[in-house]
């Protein structure tokens, strides 16, 4: 048994002293951030956390009932999202290849090459999405494609990392086949890396096209386009009845693209 | 002809694969390596497409040194030396078809075979040698849906679908329950005297080495302890290759089967 | 060379076929209906792009160092936020996973009630749970905590019960017919086979929330986001560049530490 184990059974004395001794400091330690985080985080909240269950009502009053009559007005919005989101995974799609190779442990054999591009992969996922869009807005100016940039970047860094994980798990026998019977590079990653990876490659898609959904919210609010950028509006004109309407489409439009992308997957796998 | 010269490898790490190797093999012989694991077969095997590179002395394949080949020359080379692989190294989720086509990449353009566009002639000796070995009628199946003596058989077509002059087979059966052990091996065994291919077998068991083979290359800690035909081969033979007694696990059995 | 014949055609089944062709033209008309209707302006994008590069990406990469302390504080807030929301996620998700998952609670039925619930809470992306908390809590970093632990109580929700439906049922059946009682089998059978996965998973979605609760900041809900929009909106890009900086330190230490921790756990 590890001693993980015991960090829920640590009232039995079953675990040597010592291990005792590390799980209760961990434990303490843990706990003590926690209080910690909690303070510092509720030092400016006015009312505490009682008066913020009071509020929770007023939330339910200020959002219900949400105002469908803005349905029509959203909803250009709403397929502009979903077709940034289609653009920007496409190209991150096609991108996310030769980097996802060269990250690849097991193909890229080239060391200084493959740490380089393992590197700058890990640097670019460090970068959060809305900073992306800001910088490109800033770049670029108000609209949607500073926004497609943004998504394509920050997806581009998720994609292609679990796809060189893809790779690395791959069977390697066939590739070593196919370089003993003279296929060259290109060959041997087109007969037989391909077809072990490709049902994997589209799932991961389907996967990061649910995320730049979901990002693609986040976006608007710093004027990269899209549904965000109504939500933004409407939050800062505290029209929170139209608010809720658009968190409702939101959250609809995202279980439906949740759904057909697992029916796909299961199609695939 | 293959001509081993002084060969020898040492491994990054400091291990010697091969000790001053002097062998000859002649075209059109079928010759079995044996050896216990580890006892450099695999080295010696691999060292004739070049899948590992000797560090001394030198190879020559049709009066070729290849131990300087590089890119064009070398797949050039793995053109001419066919290889079967242990676990048969076929692509699971592609088609037996695909497969078998797969022999064909040294000989067909890059654009050409990524977009599938094989000759017709091509498609035909694939569909052949699917023949020969008896699973035409699996052409269309996924490759993954074969039993383990199936995709060997599917491996051997695409092998001879490359054309070679030279096969190499790496521990063949080591998968494969007996019946289809020796199945595989009569399969080699017709294709190395109808095409007069020249094949160089790695087995570590015994009986089917002695039916099998013309020619028998003992091994040991990486050096070359036994050469000869199969005539001058007894038990004693095996015990100095082996350098222990024959034990039951060294023989395939079966061949009644 | 011998007569050699061509292999026959492969046989696909009509249906197959259509199918094969209905979806590629799905997909076909999405992309043109996509790449048609998009609305980007090349113009003003490029134009705007060529005057305005050489005031943004050198000063990127000068970071305004005076703001160090400004940006470390707000990090030291933002892994605050992250911290408590993650703990309590892996709180509130251990029950709603033992509901999720199929072989604890008995029945189907509650089951897909749990599997509903949390599929409904991931549905949300944090900036909307972040919204409606500062709503209810007022525009503070504890707005940001609730909105991570919610948001990341679907996702470690999900994952808990996958690893509880994978666990040795074996050693439960073993556990019955010695006598125990449900509380003992939990306590014997099955919590030691799913802590070390739970806590790796906690700990990995503590890497995430790092990253989500930076941008919490824009609708108010504290942290590095506030910092982020500031500059942003006084085009302050000396300053961009030095919480660009902060947020790679940050995430890239916690990845690297939580990795190794996660290796020693599991």
């Amino acid at each position: 048994m590890t001693k993980n184990n015991s960090l829920t059974q640590k009232s039995i004395p079953l675990y040597p002293a010592k291990t005792k001794m590390q799980v209760t400091i961990i434990f303490l330690v843990i706990l003590g951030f926690y209080l910690f985080s909690m303070i510092r985080t509720q030092e400016d909240m006015v009312g505490g956390i009682s008066g913020a269950l009071g509020n929770m009502y007023v939330v339910i009053e200020k959002f219900f009932p949400p105002n469908f009559t803005i349905l029509s007005a959203i909803w250009d919005s709403m397929l502009e999202t979903i077709k940034m989101a289609i653009i920007a995974t496409t190209i991150a799609a096609i991108i996310t290849v030769p980097l996802a190779v060269l990250s690849a442990q097991n193909i890229t054999t080239f060391k200084p090459l493959y740490y380089l591009t393992r590197t700058f992969l890990n640097l670019l996922r460090t970068i959060p999405d809305l900073v992306l869009a800001v910088i490109f807005v800033g770049l670029f100016g108000v609209g949607v494609f500073p926004g497609i940039l943004a998504l394509t970047v920050f997806s581009l860094g998720i994609l292609a990392k679990l796809i060189s994980e893809t790779i690395e798990s791959v069977d390697m026998n066939p590739l070593e086949a196919m370089r003993a019977s003279g296929g060259n590079v290109f060959q041997v990653i087109w007969y037989s890396l391909v077809p072990q990876v490709a049902p994997q490659f589209t799932s991961l898609v389907l996967y990061v096209f649910e995320i730049n959904v979901r990002a693609s919210v986040v976006l608007g609010m710093v004027g990269a386009g899209g549904i965000g950028l109504v939500l933004n509006q409407q939050i800062k004109f505290y029209n929170y009845p139209n608010a809720m309407t658009i968190i409702i489409v939101i959250f609809v439009t995202v279980l439906i693209i949740e759904y057909i992308s697992n029916k796909l997957r299961e199609a695939l796998l | 002809m293959i001509e081993f010269k002084n060969v020898g490898l040492v491994y990054p790490n400091g291990t010697e694969g091969l000790k001053n190797i002097n062998v000859k093999i002649n075209d059109g012989e079928f010759v079995v390596i044996v050896g216990l694991s580890g006892a450099g077969k695999s080295t010696f095997i691999r060292s004739i497409n070049r899948l590992v590179t000797p560090t001394s002395g030198s190879l020559q394949v049709d009066g070729e040194d290849i131990l300087k080949y590089k890119g064009k020359n070398l797949r050039k080379l793995r053109t001419k030396v066919g290889m079967i692989f242990q676990n048969y190294n076929l692509v699971k989720r592609s088609n037996v078809f695909k497969n078998v086509l797969a022999g064909r990449l040294g000989h067909t353009g890059t654009l050409r075979s990524i977009f599938n566009l094989y000759s017709k002639e091509d498609k035909a000796l694939a569909y052949n040698n699917l023949k020969r070995v008896n699973i035409d009628e699996k052409i269309y199946n996924r490759a993954d849906e074969l039993s383990g003596g199936q995709q060997q058989r599917v491996s051997i077509a695409r092998v001879l679908t490359q054309k070679p002059n030279y096969i190499l087979a790496d521990e063949p059966v080591a998968s494969l329950d007996p019946p289809t052990s020796h199945q595989v091996m009569t399969y080699l065994r017709k294709i190395n005297k109808e095409d007069n291919i020249t094949t160089i077998v790695n087995l570590h068991f015994i009986d089917m080495a002695m039916e099998y083979a013309d020619r028998i290359i003992g091994m040991r800690a990486g050096e070359v302890v036994f050469d000869g035909p199969v005539s001058e081969v007894t038990e004693k033979t095996f015990e100095e290759i082996y350098g222990r007694a024959i034990r039951e696990d060294d023989l395939r059995g079966g061949a009644e089967e | 060379m011998e007569n050699l014949q061509l292999p026959p055609k492969p046989e696909k089944s009509l249906f197959k076929k259509t199918r094969a062709l209905i979806i590629l033209l799905l997909v076909l008309a999405l992309y043109v209906w996509t790449f048609v209707t998009i609305d980007i302006d090349w113009g003003r994008a490029i134009e705007r792009s060529i005057n305005n590069f050489h005031r943004v990406i050198p000063k990127l990469f000068s970071p305004d160092w005076a703001a160090a302390g400004e940006v470390g504080e707000a990090m030291l807030e933002t892994i605050f936020i992250a911290f408590a929301g993650s703990l309590m996620a892996a709180i509130l998700a251990v029950p709603l996973a033992f509901l999720a998952a199929q072989n604890m609670m008995g029945g189907k039925v509650t089951s897909t009630i749990g599997k509903w619930i949390l599929s409904a809470i991931r549905a949300f992306p944090d900036l909307i749970l972040a919204i409606l908390f500062v709503v209810a809590v007022g525009p503070n970093a504890f707005a940001g905590v609730l909105a991570i632990a919610i948001g990341s109580t679907g996702m470690l929700g999900k994952m808990f019960s996958e690893i509880i439906e994978s666990i040795d049922m074996e050693v439960v059946q073993a556990m019955e017919a010695n006598g125990a009682n449900k509380i003992q089998i939990l306590f014997y059978g099955v919590i030691p086979q799913i802590t070390p996965e739970f806590l790796s998973y906690a700990i990995y979605r503590f890497e995430v929330d790092i990253r989500a609760s930076s941008i919490l900041g824009i609708v108010g809900a504290g942290g590095i986001g506030t910092m982020i929009i500031f500059a942003s909106s006084n085009r302050n890009w000396n300053e961009m560049g030095m919480i660009l900086f902060g947020i790679i330190i940050v995430v890239t230490v916690i990845d690297f530490a939580s990795a190794r921790i996660r290796r020693k756990i599991v």
